[in-house]
């Protein structure tokens, strides 16, 4: 990470996710106000008073369009929770633009706050007294520990390959660069110009695009994860379904399908927000029409990111739920032993071969058993394995992560306009740079040590 | 054989061991500070020799020896005055990578270097070895040599070079030696490491010298100096520039195969592989066998025969640093084509000495163990003679401010490629000869070797080191600079015909508006010169210096902003400091090898810290935090 991470702008969202009506965006840090600012259509937050809430709009950079409608707080320094510039945007909550707003803001250099940042500073700043001090050593603490599990299970494998192949890649084009320029009577080297900088540019510029736009979490967030419930009738898919609807949760949309007659709804289990594909389906099934089972299940498979195969425990298994079982065989998916308040038919042997232990939940919707494990499985399969989309096998399921990539994809527009302007290629290289410490940033490596390894393995070089 | 007996010699202010590239500008600044300075040397006809290559300068190390230069060291006025062929580099690129070098008369080099020390007032020049150190109550207070003298003083610094318990390398060959077969010092690391300093031991080489009569140089490709006039010291008037009939030139040659085939065959007499040679040798500056062996499908490698000086005709092979038996280096260099015939007068040699790891100093290059002690140059690890002078120097400068009992004085790496060096040496330490690259530093492009002088003149001034004359023209230059920027953002170009005569000619759209002189300057093909085809001349025409400054502040605006702002935020870490006497072991939470790895270091300020490897950002928070919450525990409630 880089060296002045603690003087860095942050943001967060500071409500909790998807409930109630207004969510709350803080940014805290030196260039907070000019941040939101940029975003920010209405008066001019760089003059307005300290201390007072403006109405206006938050539009999206690149496209203008309004992302949504939105009161925000400007508070100078010192006389704020952090004692920097604090910056609150109030927005119409709902997942997708609060969301949104924070990644428009990311996007604009601001960094997301650690857990426990905006105290960590409050404190730091001089605003807590000692009696708080341990509180946030705690924080910290816990963070470290939370940070180092989540760090190792959110990079998984094919990102952080697809991370290290394209800093590889860069890391070649600098220590080029570098050896031209610290070794400029060096024969060996083809002398880099700008367009050999561009055209690398272009092309990590479009794998991080691309990355960018699988960002599995943006796009959750954004369209909520497909989950599909499925099961041979009457094993207790509507009541999950129920029970899933009729908690506290709010339903953010309820969007009636396009195509087919299918019903989407959206629920939010803690913090993630489930899109329940077909429910309609499950409604139908499971009254008392018994024509289709597996068919429709079947295309509810396929466009979800994430099943729930429920199995009714109190009856041996059938033929039917072992086609759905392996249907969802390589999909991610949760086994569902509903009804263990009756019982039990199915052992725990009988589903071994099927899935993982801490993928079978046994429930009873009846009794209100299990639901909750169920839910915190769900959110852990989300924020800390990540669920692997339909589409792509990489995906970005870090909102920091996500922020730095924008960091790194901007740092490579600034490539571009440095080369269409005619600056000369260690100039140039500056935001080449740049961008090779964002991705490392997401792995953690440092660049110099890396850049002269690479520098004395590549070239012989000697004056 | 009796001992030595003892005697008491002078007392001093300051003693420095040592007369080379370090030791020399150690010394001069201490003294010129104010301070009774002793200057120790094994033998003074090897004061600020050059035992390696014959040259001072090039990337990152020439904007060194500018940055010497403003901070009133003697390196750049001592090259300007003995060169035998300058050349600025990377001309074909920014303005932050440009670089100047010049080739040395290593003998006038050497004599101009004592000459200025024997002249120096306050400073006594004298033949000795010391052996050790005089330390009471863990301070140092003098030094002792081997002729019995003990020499008493408020500070010591110590940059003993290769000479520390060197042992030099040939083939089979193997004897303890300073540089070029002088006397080496076999007993003060020692003793260094009696008292608890931890030793490394490294590796260099150089190569054969042969003799120049003998080398057939039309076989090979001239490679001349500049005619355009640049000197390393600010105050080098450009009179003075040599012109290129009376410098030297270097020529170009190549290994071949059957150099490659020669080193193949002899590798088992290589002491580089037959483990032999122990020291960590430099990955930026390898032997050829070394070379050969890691790089096996490199067909040639280019070697530059470098003139020595002007009354010798030995000639360094630059390119060719070997510890091979003395006949397999002849028969390398005669497989050479221009070097059939090239009779060898030295053979290359490796050397292996004793560094002290340089984690175990302050950013004043004083160790952390022994109070008033400080080391600078090979002593500390890094390779080079521009890196060996730029500690020497704020060494020198901090054993003369403690002696004057006047705080210290450090760069930061934002001001100079000296402070990103000793703050890499203290904070990273270094598992190989360190070598300044112009890729060590963040701030690149305000680190520029155009704007050292801006950097630093007026640190120099206020340590005494830099005249009043020189400030005052210092200034003049700086005014100059920042009136015509000024100027440049009023005057407006109009959209001409022979204003877009130009532009065109040049490949860019013509204008349609009027534009300030100044966006117009950022047009990539428009020089100054360009600019002053259509806009009024300065009253007195600028100098070049001024010029060169104007063009990169007005040019690469952008790119010095950010810089700046990355400096700016970057300074709010250096200003937070760790007490001194902090106690990581009560630090709760912190990892372990954070915990090991700040008492190991001990940094000074949390910008320090966070550069650190293995220290991570929690570490920083916790560490911030407990700092923060020990600050209001002192406040009395």
């Amino acid at each position: 990470m880089s060296a002045t991470t603690e003087f860095d702008t942050i943001a967060a969202i500071a409500t909790p996710p998807g409930e109630g009506g207004i969510s709350i965006i803080r940014v805290s840090g030196e260039d907070a106000i000019g941040i939101v600012n940029h975003l920010y259509k209405g008066k001019n937050l760089d003059q307005v008073d300290s201390h007072t809430i403006n109405y206006g709009h938050i539009l999206d950079v690149e496209t203008k369009s309004v992302v949504d409608e939105v009161m925000v707080s400007v508070m100078r320094a010192p006389k704020t929770y952090t004692k920097e510039d604090v910056v609150e945007v109030n927005c119409h909550g709902g997942l997708v633009a609060t969301n949104e707003i924070l990644q428009l803001i990311l996007s604009q250099g601001a960094r997301m706050a650690e857990p426990g940042e905006f105290t960590k500073r409050a404190f730091l700043n001089g605003r807590l007294d000692l009696s708080q001090a341990e509180a946030v050593m705690d924080l910290i603490r816990a963070k470290t520990d939370r940070s180092m599990k989540v760090a190792l299970n959110q990079l998984d494998g094919s990102l952080s390959r697809l991370i290290k192949n394209l800093r590889q890649d860069i890391l070649e084009v600098l220590a080029q660069v570098e050896v031209n320029i610290d070794y400029p009577e060096y024969d060996d080297v083809e002398t880099l110009t700008t367009n050999l900088l561009k055209e690398k540019a272009t092309e990590v510029r479009q794998s991080i695009d691309q990355l960018l736009k699988t960002a599995k979490q943006g796009k959750v967030l954004r369209d909520g994860l497909a989950t599909a419930i499925v099961g041979r009738p009457n094993v207790g898919k509507s009541s999950l379904l129920n029970h899933l609807l009729h908690e506290d949760k709010a339903i953010v949309t309820d969007v009636a399908g396009t195509t087919r007659d299918v019903i989407e709804e959206f629920v939010n289990v803690r913090g993630v927000p489930l899109k329940l594909v077909d429910t309609a389906g499950i409604r139908d099934t499971d009254d008392k029409v018994e024509k289709i089972g597996v068919e429709r299940s079947r295309q509810a498979i396929n466009t979800a990111d994430l099943i729930m195969v429920v199995i009714n425990a109190s009856e041996p298994l059938i033929e039917e739920d072992k086609e759905l079982l392996r249907l969802t065989a390589d999909k991610k998916r949760l086994v569902i032993l509903n009804k263990t308040d009756l019982p039990r038919q199915v052992s725990d042997e009988d589903l071994a071969e099927w899935a993982q232990p801490e993928d079978i939940i046994g429930t009873s919707v009846l009794t209100n058993s299990g639901l909750d494990q169920l839910e915190e499985r769900i959110a852990d399969m989300f924020f800390n394995e990540g669920i692997e989309s339909n589409q792509n096998n990489v995906m970005v399921t870090n909102a920091r992560h996500i922020g730095l990539l924008k960091q790194a994809e901007n740092a490579l527009d600034d490539v571009l306009h440095g080369i269409e302007a005619g600056m000369p290629v260690d100039l140039v290289q500056i935001d080449m740079t740049r961008c090779w410490s964002y991705l490392g940033e997401i792995t953690g490596d440092s660049y110099q040590d890396e850049l002269l390894d690479q520098l004395f393995s590549q070239f012989c070089v000697g004056k | 054989m009796t001992e030595v007996r003892a005697y008491n010699g002078d007392e001093y202010d300051v003693i420095v061991v040592g007369a080379g590239h370090a030791g020399s500008e150690a010394a001069l600044a201490a003294a010129r500070m104010g301070n009774k300075t002793l200057l120790m040397t094994i033998n003074l006809d090897m004061v600020a020799f050059m035992p390696c290559n014959p040259s001072v300068g090039g990337p990152a190390k020439g904007i060194v020896v500018r940055e010497i230069d403003a901070l009133g060291g003697e390196m750049g006025r001592n090259i300007d005055k003995t060169y035998v062929q300058m050349r600025m580099l990377n001309t074909g690129k920014g303005p932050a990578v440009r670089a100047l070098r010049a080739q040395a008369d290593k003998h006038a080099y050497h004599a101009e270097m004592k000459n200025t020390i024997e002249n120096e007032p306050n400073l006594t020049l004298r033949q000795g070895v010391v052996d050790d150190l005089i330390v009471e109550d863990g301070e140092c207070r003098g030094v002792v040599t081997d002729t019995g003298a003990t020499y008493r003083a408020k500070a010591v610094v110590v940059c003993a070079g290769t000479a520390a318990r060197g042992k030099i390398i040939i083939g089979e060959l193997m004897y303890s030696s300073g540089p070029n077969n002088s006397r080496p010092a076999m007993k003060l690391t020692a003793n260094l490491e009696k008292m608890g300093l931890h030793l490394e031991r490294f590796k260099t080489g150089t190569p054969p010298r042969v003799d120049g009569t003998t080398i057939k140089y039309d076989e090979t490709e001239e490679q001349p100096g500049d005619v355009e006039p640049n000197h390393f010291s600010f105050e080098t008037p450009d009179e003075d520039y040599l012109a290129l009939k009376n410098q030297l030139s270097c020529w170009l040659t190549y290994t071949n195969e059957k150099t490659h085939e020669i080193i193949r065959e002899n590798l088992d007499r290589a002491p580089m592989f037959s483990g032999v040679i122990e020291g960590v040798g430099p990955r930026y500056c390898p032997s050829i066998e070394d070379k050969i062996v890691r790089f096996a499908d490199k067909k040639r490698h280019q070697l530059f025969l470098e003139p020595e000086g002007r009354n010798t005709k030995e000639c360094y092979v630059q390119g060719l640093s070997t510890s091979m038996p003395e006949e397999v280096q002849q028969q390398i260099l005669h497989s050479i084509k221009g070097l059939e015939s090239a009779e060898m007068m030295r053979p290359g040699y490796a050397i292996e000495y004793d560094v002290v790891s340089p984690y175990q100093l302050k950013p004043t290059l004083e160790t952390k163990t022994i109070k008033n002690l400080y080391t600078a140059g090979q002593t500390n690890g890094t390779s080079g003679y521009e890196e060996a002078a730029g500690q020497g120097l704020i060494a020198g400068i901090n054993a003369g401010l403690r002696a004057l009992d006047k705080g210290q004085f450090t760069i930061k790496r934002s001001e100079g490629y000296i402070g990103v060096m000793i703050d890499d040496l203290v904070t990273k330490g270094t598992n190989e000869p360190y070598r300044l690259l112009t890729s060590r530093a963040e701030y690149r492009l305000i680190l520029r070797h155009d704007n050292a002088d801006m950097r630093l003149t007026e640190k120099g001034y206020e340590l005494g080191l830099i005249s009043d004359e020189r400030l005052a023209r210092f200034h003049a230059k700086r005014d100059a600079v920042e009136a015509e920027i000024a100027r440049l953002n009023q005057i407006r170009i109009k959209p001409s015909d022979e204003v877009n005569e130009f532009v065109v000619s040049h490949n860019e759209k013509p204008l349609q508006d009027g534009v300030l002189a100044a966006d117009f300057l950022r047009r990539p093909l428009v020089s100054y010169n360009d600019l002053l085809r259509f806009i009024p001349a300065t009253e007195e025409p600028l100098d070049r210096r001024v010029i060169e400054q104007v063009e990169v502040r007005i040019k690469y605006d952008g790119y010095i902003k950010k810089a700046e702002a990355n400096v700016a935020r970057m300074k709010k870490m250096e200003d937070k400091k760790i007490p001194e006497r902090i106690d990581y072991d009560a630090i709760d939470g912190l990892a372990t090898e954070a915990h090991q790895k700040l008492n190991k270091i001990r940094p000074e300020t949390i910008a320090q810290a966070t550069r650190i490897s293995g220290v991570n950002p929690a570490d920083i928070a916790i560490l911030t935090v407990y700092i923060e919450q020990g600050r209001i525990a002192k406040i009395p409630s």
